[in-house]
């Protein structure tokens, strides 16, 4: 018979754990659920409301626009930055001395803070003294994102293009690495085009990664902040407000402790849901 | 088809990875590369197949100079050491992909994939995917796509060697027919010895990017023409000594023994001697033989068969022995050298007798 041996000095092991886990997830969540359904006026006074803010926020039309720019913002990057991704990806050499010249270029915009892109990109796209604004007014064409809606768009999509096309590269790259070359071999010998090599093996091989790059880029953009905050702080006029825009004008704009709370566990639960979709749907098929 | 390698050369950078190298394969044989890891194998495949240019000399299909063509217009197909299929194809769509390529009629495409998928037993899994198949049948659609294709040279690079054992021996059987009923010219690599001689067929022994010797799979093993070629076809290792012939008899690795067996009708003069394993024993040899005691270094025992390596001054030895002999590191045994099968050859590694 096995002996079982018991030793209540396990806890103590687990316990880095437990506290980290606590102070970073656990006790932030439960304290917004619990501004979620209360009202304050501060002095740590608080009157029970119920679901009152979850009802106002999902009626709040403020919202519903928000939500639907951040659903527009995260199809477009990610329209682009996927399949950018993967051609980049199948440009860059296999093996050679490029690969590191390739992959340390490739990882650079990943390096940068995001409030260095925003403000380098501000600087940029200044229609007056920007590289890029000055460029494109005197090529004619009228160029300014701090008063229109389609330029602050337009900068805003290819900054986060700029910034994040790289991971798709790299995590594309990884997955075209391990397919062993006798696959391309197979393939020269069959006759097989470049775009049947492509289609045929190249991307069902890099499925899994291309999974993983479409949950990562969806997530982040999805949680956008930086970017628009500092390039025209969600202007002009409410063009470039995402969620999370939204989300800290009610909070700390406003001081609307209770509807940023309901707010904020809504955001987070159309995260979790289109992620978790996305990921049981691509992987519905999986064998193995 | 005939293959024939003409003066051939394949060099990349620096490295020479096949050397000059003059090689004709008949149509319709099955024929074998042997050698080691390195020694060249995949690279003269794959100058064969027309996946690598050769620096120098040509490739001729049926007389036909084909060194410049490109691979898909060669009629060659191959298959690998890994299992390489389409991976969102279904095992039938997987067969039918060279068809395909072919610009086959659906009704021709029915009627080749189901007898070779019948043949490799895949029938009943035509509409899985290969990630949904054990390894063996994921090695089986390789080769049905191989069959199917009705190459001329088919061309098989270890095929068996991510296989486990059951499994090899099995395929190893089915496999030198399937493609001899088609008429192709096969050539299977392989590194190891044992494999080569259940084949059958032809054999080019390779080492260090060369053909050292091509000819007949059981004349080459029984007859090779060079120490080079007995070591690439020998599995234990051949004891390879070196050997001098004088008026008292024979100094074999610093012992003097009286001659006998090959070693009598030697002329005086300095020689290798080639031994094989299983004609060192520890059992007395019927016939010839020269007997000498080495100290034990390493026994080990695979079940129906112990190999003894021993030790005499500085010389190792390897004998491979029928049945269990439990002898033990540091023991003392007595070796008899079976002299009528000793090879012998001269300082450069030609064979004499």
């Amino acid at each position: 018979m096995i002996q079982k041996t018991h030793n209540q000095k396990a806890w103590f092991l687990v316990l880095p754990v437990i506290v980290l886990v606590a102070f970073n997830a656990v006790i932030p969540l439960m304290t917004v659920v619990n501004y979620s359904v209360q009202e304050t006026f501060g002095d740590n006074v608080f009157f029970w409301e119920g679901v009152k803010w979850f009802e106002q926020v999902l009626h709040s039309s403020r919202f519903h626009d928000a939500l639907l720019r951040q659903l527009a913002f995260t199809g477009i990057i990610l329209v682009i930055e996927i399949p950018l991704g993967v051609l980049i990806a199948l440009q860059m050499p296999r093996k050679g001395p490029w690969v590191s010249v390739c992959l340390v270029l490739m990882a650079l915009p990943l390096l940068i803070p995001w409030n260095v892109v925003g403000a380098m990109w501000n600087i940029f796209a200044l229609p007056d003294i920007g590289l890029l604004g000055k460029t494109l007014n005197s090529l004619g064409i009228a160029y300014n994102f701090t008063r229109d809606p389609t330029a602050a768009w337009f900068t805003v999509v290819l900054m986060d293009v700029w910034h994040w096309t790289s991971l798709v590269v790299l995590l594309a790259y990884a997955g075209l690495s391990s397919i062993p070359d006798a696959y391309y071999q197979a393939a020269k010998i069959d006759g097989a085009s470049r775009w049947a090599v492509f289609r045929y093996i190249q991307l069902p091989k890099m499925k899994r990664v291309l999974t993983i790059a479409v949950l990562l880029r969806f997530m982040d953009s999805f949680m956008i902040y930086t970017e628009p905050f500092v390039l025209t702080g969600g202007g002009p006029g409410n063009a470039t407000t995402f969620l999370s825009i939204d989300l800290v004008k009610t909070a700390l704009g406003q001081f609307d402790l209770g509807p940023a709370a309901a707010m904020s566990l809504i955001y987070f639960l159309i995260i979790l849901l289109l992620s978790w979709l996305f990921y049981t749907v691509t992987m519905r098929n999986e064998g193995d | 088809m005939t293959l024939e390698l003409e003066k051939i050369q394949l060099r990349v950078g620096a490295d020479s990875h096949i050397y000059e190298t003059d090689l004709s394969l008949e149509a319709g044989r099955f024929n074998i590369l042997l050698g080691t890891t390195l020694a060249g194998k995949t690279s003269l495949m794959r100058l064969m197949a027309g996946l690598e240019k050769p620096t120098a000399g040509r490739v001729l299909f049926n007389g036909r100079d084909v060194t410049h063509v490109p691979v898909q217009q060669r009629s060659v197909a191959f298959v690998y050491q890994q299992f390489i299929n389409y991976p969102n194809f279904t095992v039938y769509d997987n067969i039918a992909s060279p068809l395909r390529v072919q610009g086959k009629s659906r009704a021709q495409i029915e009627a080749a994939v189901a007898p070779v998928a019948e043949l490799l037993k895949l029938t009943p899994m035509l509409h899985r995917l290969p990630s949904e198949l054990s390894g063996g049948q994921q090695q089986r659609t390789a080769l049905a796509r191989a069959l199917v294709k009705r190459a001329d040279l088919v061309l098989l690079d270890e095929p068996l060697a991510n296989l486990d054992y059951k499994l090899r021996e099995e395929l190893r059987e089915e496999l030198p027919p399937l493609f001899a009923d088609q008429g192709a010219t096969v050539v299977y690599a392989t590194s190891e010895p044992v494999e080569a001689l259940l084949l059958g067929g032809y054999t080019a022994a390779m080492s260090q990017g060369r053909v050292v010797e091509f000819g007949e799979t059981q004349t080459l093993y029984r007859n090779p023409g060079s120490v080079l070629s007995a070591r690439v076809f020998s599995d234990p290792p051949i004891n390879v000594m070196p050997l001098t012939r004088d008026a008292q008899g024979v100094v074999i690795a610093g012992e003097r023994y009286p001659a006998n067996g090959a070693f009598t009708a030697l002329p005086f003069g300095d020689y290798h001697a080639g031994i094989r394993p299983h004609h060192l024993t520890l059992a007395d040899a019927k016939g010839d033989s020269i007997a000498f005691t080495a100290s034990v270094r390493v026994s080990e025992i695979t079940g129906s068969e112990s190999l003894v390596h021993a030790r005499l001054h500085d010389h190792d030895w390897v004998s491979q022995n029928h049945g269990v002999h439990a002898v033990n590191p540091g023991d003392a045994v007595t070796l008899h050298m079976h002299t009528n099968r000793a090879l012998v050859f001269d300082r450069q590694g030609r064979r004499i007798h």
